[in-house]
């Protein structure tokens, strides 16, 4: 039944034949050289003047690494582990902790990353954790001139990745991309809750 | 035997099985919850929700006419279950949805994602999505239930599983069920806490993340864990666990089912008694006294384990083990009826085997003597009755033994081969001739007491292979680091005679090395430690352990010969 389906799905052509003004390759090679000239000769300058003009960098464009704070400001990460699962560079390392009940500030949550260290040097910036987080807390930035005088600077720890949270939250050019709510996309009700039978009785669709 | 039809698929299976066991048979999963292969049945889960029919002697088939709990319902000849009909698959559906309506979707925090049986039958059986509008229920977590134990009470989905262990295998009966209906939770009396013996066993128990073990709680997420089959090695009951480790470091240890051997459970002695392998207290370079050492004696003691920084790569171990051997051989010269080999009851069969069988080989008037076996008290028995008091023999459904050693049997077998009887170190130790000694320790505690230290003195030869610093390591000629349990294979014989393999799970720390390969290599042995090939050899060899010649001794081990003095407990 499926594999039906897919041989309708795609088309499968045959490669265009040569002729033997096409075989001699001498057009395409004039028609490329005559690209070359033209924009040699149309006295539009394209060199980018970096770093005297920084370059504007596309929203979704995947630089360092932050982590999000909540709205009571403490760490949104909730030490699940589901980012180092599935780095596939295995440059995050968490260790986490029960949450100091105690605090008052801690009073709702249970567990939290005592520390979070990226290597950013090992980092392949592919943003699977970003996907993989289920908190909305880890995020790639657009900060991409990322420099650093030692190996051990480029490895950034939790405070830090909260400092670059700080300092870009408000710049503008890296609003918090996603915020899905307390516990992401599942706590939200999905579009295929409709699919299911009414429940007799109950519920807005009873 | 029965026939059941189960799925179309005919099984024979045991007249006392239920619809649950008679499927596995047939190799179809019937979800459930509640119910437990050591526990009574309650049927209140409703996730094991099944058709049940009958074939009739001419061939008919008449079905049930409505569903039935497989966990409650015994089968008999002619018996069919149905697992894949839709009205089986909605009520699992539905059941699931019910269950999970006031369940917090907290798995991301949950110690239990990845081992969680809601996760998984939810995946297999249940739908994608909720129909519930209204806010779930929020309810306290109790960290109080047990020194070991907290209780996450929303994710609970009432199996009274942990009730039901509590009553009828520990009899302590601290857990219980409060309140009715949607208000119900587990909990303990006020300042009742649940702190038995074999209270941690309601983590394993509970199906989903309710109970937790605060000992592992947050330190790891489970798929992270590799698991190895060993044996505790805790008592003699020679509990069937696994051991959970990522990166050289046990995390955790779990009972693993064995009829054979304890059947569902373990203490949480034995459960918790692991962390002395991560001391830091532990022998890990080898060393050699001045006097015997060839290089200047600072050297080795100097010498950073490995794992630090600026490596060095000699091996500490081929000089010790050299001149050690070649120590003992002057030793015999000397007076090979002073030479004692001190063998632990914590050794394996195979390592008690190849130091017997090297020592022997050199001289036969060399002493092999077991070493000190540590009893404490007596034996534990449960269920306990409602005033404390052990059961009846015939009720014990768990016992935590006094001989906090797993292979006294293993070692005495033997021993009994290549010295003709068991000598114990006390009986050596009070005439007092012998003029050189080699020691194997292993023991979780510190086993050298004042008198034997003093009446071991000063002898002209003293080798000890141990894990932890003690009076006799410290004034040795040779110390050789040796391996905990989760450090080394081997077999250990509990104490019904039952020979059960353990695994290495991790690496030794430090220089140490596993007690069989310091022993290969110290007798020159030609290859590797192999703990299978060394088993066939002893079967050949020795005739007690007969049965050890199979080699793969399976998951629940083999018997040898030595009869039992207690019934073995399911």
């Amino acid at each position: 039944m499926t594999s039906t389906k897919k041989t309708k799905t795609v088309k499968w052509g045959d490669e265009p034949k040569l002729g033997w003004v096409e075989a001699m390759y001498l057009p395409a090679i004039l028609s490329g050289v005559g690209t070359a000239l033209k924009h040699a000769f149309s006295g539009k300058t394209t060199t980018r003047q970096y770093p005297e003009v920084e370059p504007t960098i596309p929203p979704n464009y995947r630089g360092v690494h932050r982590l999000n704070r909540d709205e009571a400001g403490r760490v949104k990460c909730v030490a699940c582990y589901m980012c180092q699962t599935a780095c596939p560079a295995n440059c995050i390392e968490i260790i986490a902790a029960p949450a100091p009940k105690d605090d008052p500030l801690w009073k709702d949550r249970d567990k939290y990353p005592e520390t979070f260290t990226i290597d950013e040097l090992r980092c392949i910036y592919c943003g699977m954790c970003e996907e993989a987080c289920p908190v909305d807390a880890i995020e790639l930035t657009s900060i991409y001139d990322l420099t650093g005088l030692t190996r051990q600077e480029m490895i950034y720890d939790k405070e830090k990745l909260l400092s670059v949270y700080d300092e870009t939250v408000d710049s503008g050019n890296d609003p918090i991309r996603t915020n899905r709510g307390a516990l992401g996309p599942a706590s939200v009700e999905a579009t295929t809750a409709k699919q299911g039978p009414p429940p007799p009785g109950r519920g807005r669709h009873g | 035997m029965a026939k059941v039809i189960v799925n179309d698929i005919e099984v024979d299976a045991d007249p006392k099985d239920n619809c649950i066991l008679a499927a596995r048979k047939a190799g179809v999963e019937i979800p459930h919850y509640c119910w437990h292969e050591s526990l009574s049945v309650v049927a209140s889960c409703r996730m094991c929700l099944v058709e049940v029919g009958e074939r009739k002697p001419d061939g008919t088939v008449v079905m049930g006419p409505k569903l039935v709990p497989g966990c409650q319902t015994p089968i008999r000849e002619g018996t069919v279950i149905r697992t894949d009909t839709d009205k089986v698959k909605t009520t699992q559906a539905m059941t699931l949805e019910l269950l999970l309506l006031n369940h917090p979707l907290d798995c991301s925090i949950c110690d239990q994602a990845g081992e969680c049986y809601l996760q998984d039958y939810t995946y297999k059986f249940g739908k994608a999505h909720s129909r519930l509008d209204e806010p779930k229920i929020q309810r306290m977590d109790k960290y109080h239930i047990g020194e070991q134990i907290a209780l996450f009470t929303d994710r609970c989905v009432m199996c009274t599983r942990c009730v039901r262990f509590t009553r009828e295998i520990s009899g302590t009966a601290e857990l219980q069920v409060v309140a009715r209906g949607s208000h119900e939770e587990i909990d303990v009396f006020p300042e009742v806490p649940c702190d038995n013996k074999l209270a941690g066993n309601v983590v394993d128990l509970c199906p989903v993340g309710a109970l937790c073990s605060k000992d592992f709680l947050y330190k790891k997420r489970v798929w992270w864990l590799t698991h190895s089959d060993s044996v505790c090695t805790g008592c003699s009951t020679g509990c069937s666990i696994q051991v959970d480790q990522s990166e050289d470091k046990v995390y955790r240890l779990r009972p693993r089912e064995n009829p054979l051997a304890q059947g569902h459970f373990m203490c949480d002695e034995g459960r918790f008694g692991f962390k002395y392998i991560h001391d830091d207290l532990r022998l890990k370079l080898p060393k050699i006294s001045a006097s015997f050492s060839k290089a200047p004696a600072s050297n080795l003691p100097d010498r950073k384990p490995s794992g630090t920084a600026d490596l060095d790569f000699s091996d500490p171990w081929s000089e010790a083990l050299s001149i050690a051997r070649s120590k003992i051989k002057e030793a015999i010269k000397n007076d090979a009826g002073g030479f004692v080999a001190v063998l632990s009851p914590f050794m394996s069969v195979e390592e008690a085997y190849l130091l017997a069988g090297f020592l022997k080989g050199l001289d036969q008037r060399i002493r092999l003597v077991l070493g000190p076996v540590p009893v404490v008290g007596g034996d534990d028995k449960y269920p306990k009755d409602s005033k404390g008091q052990s059961p009846a023999q015939d009720k014990v459904k768990f016992t935590i033994r006094a001989e906090k050693c797993p292979n006294r049997l293993g070692v005495e077998a033997i021993l009994r081969h290549y010295e003709g009887q068991v000598v114990t170190l006390d009986n050596v130790l009070h005439k007092a001739d012998a003029t050189a000694y080699y020691f194997v320790g292993g023991y979780i505690q510190g086993w050298v007491t004042e008198a034997m230290d003093r009446a071991i003195g000063k002898p002209a030869l003293l080798i000890v292979q141990d894990i932890f610093p003690s009076p006799l390591s410290n004034r040795a000629d040779f110390v050789l680091p040796s391996a905990s349990f989760a450090e080394r294979d081997g077999t250990y014989v509990n104490h019904s005679g039952l020979a059960q393999a353990a695994h290495g799970a991790i690496r030794c720390p430090g220089d140490a090395r596993a007690d069989g390969r310091i022993l290969m290599e110290l007798s020159q042995r030609k290859g590797l430690f192999n703990a299978m090939t060394l088993r066939k050899e002893i079967g050949r060899t020795v005739p007690a352990l007969a049965a050890l010649s199979v080699g793969d001794l399976g998951d629940y081990g083999v018997k040898i010969a030595t009869t039992a003095s207690e019934p073995i407990l399911s």
